[in-house]
């Protein structure tokens, strides 16, 4: 009944093979069969954004996509910013310092989310962080403190350390 | 003497592997041959069941079992999960059903499980589970379910009313017969969700070997889901262990002990495989508990001055389907009405309703936002009619700082007096007030309205009850390596309960955080305990963990001082090493000392000191201690569109002694919002048949970045006398307040139209609807039925 397929996939830098069923979803292939589960779901129907991923460099819905939708392509996801064992990285660690995260649920989609429009718009206003954010949904932390930490990030970029 | 880490802004230890995507959460705990759980739900809100088939799911390749209650009661000790908190205003247990087996009672409830290898098939199959269901009228609305000849939301009930209590001080008589004015309201805040970005989960593993038991769960409440597992299953606790692994948020819901829970167990045992169920979004709406439906008519007494001399009235609480908790809720948004005034006198009457609906249990707040609420909307309404400031009327009635402490004339569900310790409100308001420029506002108001816009601006106090008793355990344990291990029963959630822990451990034990481990929430690491809840942890495990360490303290300076042969009254203890205080060269290490005090076969211990280097310590504190504050919301409003902006929010909260004042800043600030979503978006609705209406993220409206303002928040702190740490609770403060500041600032703004706002949420075509009703029938403000969509 299960029809599978082969795919190759990208994933944050690393040529991976499986063989799935056609219906797993993108999420499903990095959480259960790479065991790449920094990607979180949170509602699996597009709306909370915490399964954000980079794919090709662009953000998308791990949940809304297919996995075998990735053959041949590449994915980003949370555990590509820094490795295990390295030190954060700027967004990470401005994270931390602002208290952006509390429960940190939702943090990895916002920090792809963020590492796609801070790469692609290094000069930007704090309202232009709140509109890019504005698909991912946080319940801890009001937002503010993880407008505050991608500010820091534009600022430091910039060579303007706050 | 000892370090100063408790009060500094250091950063959490939580946070590297949340941010590197190497946290723990239940889903991302992968057990070799996991088998995946997926429960079928009542599709009616209320049905007799008369027949279950499982046959044709059973069929299904991949799938292992399909359980219903008939499969599950030979191993049970009981059908029901008997959780709900004595009361004696309860008239009839209404325990949940661990799968409904007659009669379903809401939509969402559990009636069987499939387990099979994976999800995707567990779904498949039960698609093919046949439920022959017969369906009944449903108790919707929980003013008509009180009603005589209501539908029974239990078929053999005798009515609707699960539980009713009055709450009675003072001489309401005399306070109304001698009133200068008497104003009444209807108000209705409206059922919402906590919707914590990781729903529910679990997962459980059994090993034959050693008859043990593992259960990870997203819970708040890992001892009282060990107790629950143990009686139903008929095991014993040494037998059965729960962890909480990273929780993704709680905010209340998630202290309930669920079914999904001691399905997925049993399953674990039955089948001799791991098994987990993970609920998706659209369960988290259907059988997650929630809260804050209530129908209130009030009135109020005040005097010229606008000083309150009493309230008075009825309430109508949506209990939902079963008991999951107990009176809770209603009993507490009751007791908050008149907490931070100085009120002579009450009578409240309070009904519980049983309705089809998903069952209530606390949400971030646990009915304290919604009797916030119909205080300050009735204070709206003295000040407004009576022509007084409104901030002046609070003023005149807040409880004054020579009162304290101030003794309620009630006691809590727990029977303990309801003594506030400590906090100066007229200065908490007076701080807020300045804050906002609330003294400039009209000219403001007036300036904007010249150029064709509305601003209002809105105030309201509340007071939180925090810091619920008796105890939270904490053990401190310092290993031969030197590290320090803390360990309590204390659920962490996302509230930085691990940095807070080591924050208060550190202070007495070398101040560097670095050497500091902390696990919580395991009951194999500590006996009893009740978890995270209330805005409790950090006063009982706080002061707990800083018990403990002071007696760990005492034992490594005099172990110590043995060791390097001075008085332990000489020694300091900095980093992981004690050293003589001016003399940097005679010093040992934590690990010196510890190997020392464990002993050597055949010598004396050092000092004649029992051996180790460990303090378990359960403070007991009974009496809740009350943290307050007062906020002022600036919003405009859009009268041709209902829209809503908030402006600016300003918040002065007292929370006593702040362990990290940037995790404290992050609780108020959350709650705040999630407040901003009581106010504004979030609104579970049904229809007349009791189906859910609102049933994902683009139904149901969480606050996003773009509707969220900046947030200011200032401290004020009164140290509370009655634990070590003078700390108070802090984690439901902000949205207690939000809802009732932001509406009283929409009503301001819309002051010219004269409309009188009566719910929470209000969303942009009530607003539009409120104006219309004003133009046309002034004086006669409308109030719009939400919750009854197309009417």
């Amino acid at each position: 009944m299960t029809v599978t397929r082969k795919i190759a996939v990208t994933v944050n830098g690393l040529r991976r093979e499986a063989e799935v069923p056609v219906r797993l979803t993108l999420a499903d292939l990095l959480r259960k069969k790479f065991e790449l589960t920094g990607t979180h779901l949170g509602c699996e129907h597009g709306v909370c954004g915490a399964c954000t991923v980079l794919f090709d460099g662009v953000s998308v819905r791990a949940c809304l996509m297919l996995a075998v939708q990735a053959d041949n392509h590449a994915i980003e996801t949370v555990e590509g910013l820094a490795a295990a064992d390295a030190p954060l990285n700027d967004l990470q660690q401005a994270f931390s310092d602002k208290h952006a995260l509390q429960c940190g649920f939702c943090t990895p989609g916002i920090l792809m989310t963020l590492t796609e429009f801070l790469r692609d718009n290094p000069v930007v206003s704090e309202e232009d962080i709140k509109i890019a954010i504005s698909g991912n949904i946080c319940r801890c932390t009001g937002y503010q403190p993880i407008v505050e930490a991608a500010m820091q990030v534009v600022k430091a970029r910039q060579g303007n350390p706050s | 003497m000892t370090a100063k880490v408790v009060g500094l802004r250091v950063p959490r230890l939580e946070d590297r592997s949340l941010l590197t995507g190497r946290a723990r959460f239940v889903e991302d705990i992968g057990l070799p041959d996991t088998l995946e759980a997926a429960f079928l739900r009542s599709p009616h809100a209320h049905a007799q069941v008369r027949k279950i088939d499982v046959q044709a799911a059973l069929q299904v390749p991949g799938v292992h079992a399909v359980y219903t209650m008939a499969d599950l009661r030979p191993h049970l000790t009981s059908d029901r999960l008997v959780v709900a908190l004595p009361s004696a205003t309860i008239k009839r247990s209404l325990d949940r059903p661990v799968l409904a087996y007659d009669e379903v009672c809401y939509v969402g409830e559990p009636i069987a499980v499939v387990i099979a290898d994976d999800r995707y098939i567990a779904e498949d199959a039960m698609a093919l589970v046949e439920v022959d269901y017969d369906p009944l009228p449903a108790a919707v609305d929980c003013r008509d379910a009180v009603k005589a000849d209501a539908p029974r939301a239990h078929t053999n009930a005798p009515d609707n009313v699960v539980a009713e209590f009055n709450l009675k001080f003072g001489d309401v008589a005399s306070a109304f017969d001698g009133a200068a004015a008497v104003f009444k309201e209807s108000l209705r805040p409206m059922r919402g969700g906590s919707h914590s970005m990781e729903c529910r989960g679990v997962i459980a593993n059994y090993e034959v070997a050693t008859d043990q038991l593992t259960v990870w769960s997203s819970t708040q409440t890992p001892h009282s889901a060990l107790r629950l597992l143990a009686d139903l299953l008929g095991r014993d606790e040494g037998h059965v262990r729960v962890i909480t692994p990273d929780v993704g948020g709680g905010f209340g819901p998630k202290l309930v002990f669920y079914s999904e829970e001691l399905v997925t167990a049993f399953a674990a045992i039955a089948l001799r495989r791991p098994v987990k169920w993970i609920e998706d979004r659209r369960e988290h709406f259907l059988s997650t508990t929630q809260e804050r439906e209530q129908y209130w008519d009030v009135e109020i007494a005040a005097d010229n001055d606008g000083r309150v001399r009493g309230v008075r009235g009825a309430m109508v609480h949506d209990h939902g389907a079963y008991t999951a908790r107990g009176v809770n809720v209603a009993f507490e948004a009751a007791q908050t009405l008149t907490m931070p005034y100085d009120v002579p006198a009450c009578d409240l009457h309070v009904r519980l309703a049983v309705t089809n609906k998903v069952p209530v249990t606390p949400v971030r707040g646990a009915g304290q936002p919604q009797g916030v609420f119909i205080m300050e909307r009735l204070l709206d309404r003295v000040a407004l009619e009576m022509k007084l400031d409104r901030a002046e009327v609070r003023a005149r009635n807040l409880i004054r700082p020579e009162q304290m402490p101030y003794s309620k004339p009630f006691k809590t569900r727990g029977g303990v007096p309801v003594v506030i310790d400590s906090g100066d409100y007229p200065q908490c308001q007076a701080k807020a007030l300045a804050a906002a420029s609330w003294q400039d506002f009209p000219q403001r108001q007036a300036e904007a309205r010249a150029q064709g816009r509305l601003l209002g601006i809105g105030i309201a106090n509340f007071v939180e009850m925090t810091g619920r008793g008796p105890y939270e355990p904490a053990t401190v344990r310092i290993n031969t390596s030197g590290k320090i291990h803390v360990s309590s029963s204390a659920a962490a959630m996302g509230q930085g309960t691990k940095t807070m822990l080591a924050q208060i451990v550190a202070e007495q034990l070398g101040g560097d955080m670095s050497h500091i481990v902390v696990t919580t929430g395991d009951t194999a690491t500590s006996a009893t305990g009740f978890g995270g809840f209330g805005s409790r942890q950090t006063v009982t495990a706080g002061s707990s963990a800083h018990a403990a360490a002071v007696k760990v303290r005492d034992k490594v300076l005099a172990v110590a001082g043995q060791l390097l042969e001075v008085s332990h009254q000489d020694l300091e203890i900095v980093g992981n090493e004690i050293r003589l205080k001016g003399a940097a060269g005679l010093k040992v290490t934590f690990a010196e000392v510890v190997k020392a005090s464990m002993g050597t076969a055949g010598f004396y211990l050092p000092g004649g000191l029992p051996p180790g280097m460990e303090a378990t310590e359960h403070v007991v504190i009974n009496d809740m201690t009350y943290a307050n504050g007062t906020e002022v919301a600036t919003v405009e409003v859009d009268p041709d569109t209902g829209a809503v902006t908030i402006l600016d929010i300003v918040i002065v909260h007292d929370c006593g002694k702040a362990i990290n004042p940037t995790i404290v800043e992050g609780q108020v600030i959350g709650g705040v919002v999630h407040g901003i979503g009581n106010a504004l978006f979030e609104q579970m609705l049904y229809n007349d048949d009791g189906q859910p209406l609102t049933t994902t993220l683009a139904e149901y409206l969480l606050p996003t970045s773009t509707e969220t303002p900046r947030i200011r928040v200032l401290h004020h702190e009164s140290p509370t006398p009655l634990n070590p740490l003078g700390a108070k609770g802090v984690g439901e403060a902000g949205v207690l307040p939000t809802a009732a500041a932001v509406v009283s600032a929409i009503e301001n703004a819309l002051g010219q139209y004269a409309v009188t706002i009566r719910q929470s949420p209000v969303s942009p075509s009530d607003i539009v609807a409120l104006i219309a009703a004003a133009r046309t029938e002034p004086a006669a403000s409308a109030i719009i039925d939400a919750c009854r969509p197309g009417r």
